[in-house]
């Protein structure tokens, strides 16, 4: 490491473009965001401070249902990320030959263009013709065609596998690195005491990958909550507001509604949100890389 | 990274035949859940559409042809047009991205000064709000610069985005350089510049191409929510605000629409079977102490 003087001028000087990039790009919107959402703008030009009145004006229950909505949305895409992409690393770290292959063909969905992946997702859940009601009704599991975007409750689980299908990928690259990084010779040591497979995944695997399911979870927590190209895609929120989620809600009040102030409101919530997630995160983080100190 | 090595089959690994079959069974599972829309999407994009619009449900495409990949072009007139929109946003917004990242990693490796966790954890706080939160104000200053409905308008704020990974991962590279070579290059009189330019660079720069290459995937990848807010012309639409346009269509043309989406992730695809040994070391960095 260097500490002198005219290093600690290079220094500053190397980080500054990144810095007034940011700045202008994310920290200065984030402070407009704050400040407009005491205002009435909108697609007029004058703009007149108005308090706290956006405020008492989204504050009601539908605003609530919408939060509500959007954590149960989080919470089950979260948890099935991790399961699913858990059971992936577990399968994928086996001794079994082609596991390269299979491998590189976890990757596709989180590399491909993203909305691109949904399309097909919305073919997929089509009624008359796609894949899922084709098939079920082939096997007689469902009477008739189900169009799965036309209810809100079947809408609100395709968005969520849409959702767990675009996170999987990454999760389980990210837990089977993990996972290849505890030292063999615990797993040998419990071998040679007798210790089964499953003894072995529960008592080895899982508490030393603890850390990385946390920090994985933090993050995939945040993104998820941040969703938005999958909902309003498939559905833009709809049937009839089933699928609508904080940023979707935001959305339709800014950009479709040009109720610029009102909608600064929303977006002040999901960031206090954001914040306490992030907050948490980084606390994690720390506790997690050096334990005495917490 | 050792995602890819050949390890010897010892003891510990032999499988049972049932435990090898409930593995195989497992992994096709589990890959059929992620590639089943890509392989739909692809038996689709061969089908006729009288076959499509049917029930019941057929599977496999009957008189399956490659016509659709010659009819979009017309149905899609722009098609050529959005790819190269998508490649050129991608280009650019890595170009700046590699600009504002390279120098700003070697500080975080190299130096140590008062304020530089928080700077740090400032930078990693960026990726945690997405464009969506910031979109009012963001809509605003494009409207402001005047950048509304042009190519800047997507590439400008997309990139913000994508620096926090990229510094956290060249970071982690860079940090792995060994100091000495800073010393020595000191010892010798080289100015803290020169050293940068003509040690440090020339040494980072296996590491500087993974960050490029998961940097323009990244950009790739999520072209959405700016190109759809920011952006009207038909002109500058990148390829998946050109197909949601089509697939927002009363009678959408799937088998087209389809083939359409298998050419625009081709690229994609190609990237990753011929760099995934740098990408999983690449997408994974920082995941696991090295």
């Amino acid at each position: 490491m260097i500490k002198s003087r005219s290093a600690m001028i290079f220094a500053w000087a190397l980080l500054a473009p990144a810095i007034l990039y940011v700045l202008i790009i994310v920290a200065w919107p984030l402070f407009e965001t704050f400040r407009l959402s005491f205002t009435d703008a909108s697609l007029r030009k004058v703009v007149n401070y108005v308090g706290w009145r956006n405020y008492e004006k989204i504050f009601n229950e539908t605003f609530l249902t919408v939060i509500t909505r959007t954590f149960i949305w989080t919470f089950f895409s979260v948890l099935l990320k991790m399961i699913i992409g858990m059971c992936g690393a577990v399968l994928l770290n086996a001794s079994v030959p082609g596991r390269n292959i299979f491998r590189i063909l976890t990757m596709p969905p989180w590399i491909v263009p993203m909305a691109i992946g949904i399309f097909m997702w919305g073919w997929m859940y089509n009624g008359q013709f796609g894949m899922i009601s084709g098939l079920l009704q082939r096997f007689g599991l469902t009477d008739g065609p189900v169009a799965f975007l036309a209810y809100g409750s079947t809408a609100f689980w395709a968005t969520i596998v849409t959702d767990v299908w675009i996170g999987v990928p990454m999760v389980t690259i990210y837990f089977l690195a993990a996972m290849q990084a505890i030292p063999k010779d615990l797993y040998e040591a419990a071998w040679t005491d007798g210790a089964g497979r499953w003894t072995r995944f529960r008592r080895i695997t899982l508490p030393l990958m603890a850390p990385a399911i946390i920090t994985m979870s933090m993050l995939s927590l945040i993104a998820t909550f941040n969703s938005f190209d999958i909902i309003w895609i498939l559905t833009q929120g709809g049937p009839s507001g089933q699928t609508t989620t904080m940023i979707i809600d935001t959305y339709n009040t800014a950009i479709g509604s040009k109720k610029y102030g009102e909608g600064a409101a929303r977006a002040v919530v999901i960031c206090l949100f954001l914040s306490m997630f992030c907050i948490a995160y980084f606390r994690i983080v720390r506790r997690l890389a050096d334990p005495g100190k917490a | 990274m050792a995602l890819f090595r050949k390890d010897d089959t010892a003891m510990i690994d032999r499988y049972r035949w049932w435990e090898i079959v409930g593995i195989y069974l497992g992994i096709f599972a589990f890959l059929f859940f992620l590639l089943s829309p890509f392989i739909e999407g692809f038996l689709v994009s061969l089908k006729p559409l009288s076959q499509l619009f049917s029930s019941p449900y057929t599977f496999w495409p009957e008189n399956g042809s490659f016509a659709a990949y010659f009819d979009m072009w017309k149905t899609v007139p722009g098609f050529a047009r959005y790819i190269f929109n998508s490649f050129f946003i991608s280009i650019i917004s890595t170009c700046i991205v590699l600009l504002l990242v390279v120098p700003a990693a070697y500080a975080f490796a190299r130096f140590r000064f008062a304020g530089m966790g928080l700077v740090l954890g400032a930078f990693l706080a960026v990726s945690m709000f997405s464009g969506a939160v910031l979109l009012i104000p963001l809509f605003r200053l494009m409207r402001t610069l005047g950048l509304l409905n042009t190519y800047w308008a997507m590439i400008i704020p997309g990139a913000a985005f994508l620096i926090p990974s990229a510094i956290w991962l060249l970071r982690t590279y860079m940090m792995r350089i060994p100091t000495e070579l800073n010393e020595a290059a000191y010892m010798d009189g080289a100015s803290q510049f020169y050293t940068f330019r003509r040690v440090i660079l020339p040494i980072a720069r296996p590491g500087i191409v993974v960050v490029a290459i998961v940097t323009f995937i990244g950009a790739y990848s999520q072209q959405f929510i700016f190109a759809l807010t920011f952006n009207s012309k038909t002109e500058y639409m990148p390829l998946p605000i050109g197909l949601y346009a089509f697939f927002g269509k009363q009678e959408v043309i799937w088998n087209e629409l389809m083939a359409a989406s298998f050419v625009g992730i081709l690229p994609a695809l190609v990237i990753i079977f011929f760099l995934q040994r740098h990408l999983v070391g690449g997408l994974t960095a920082g995941a696991v102490k090295q």
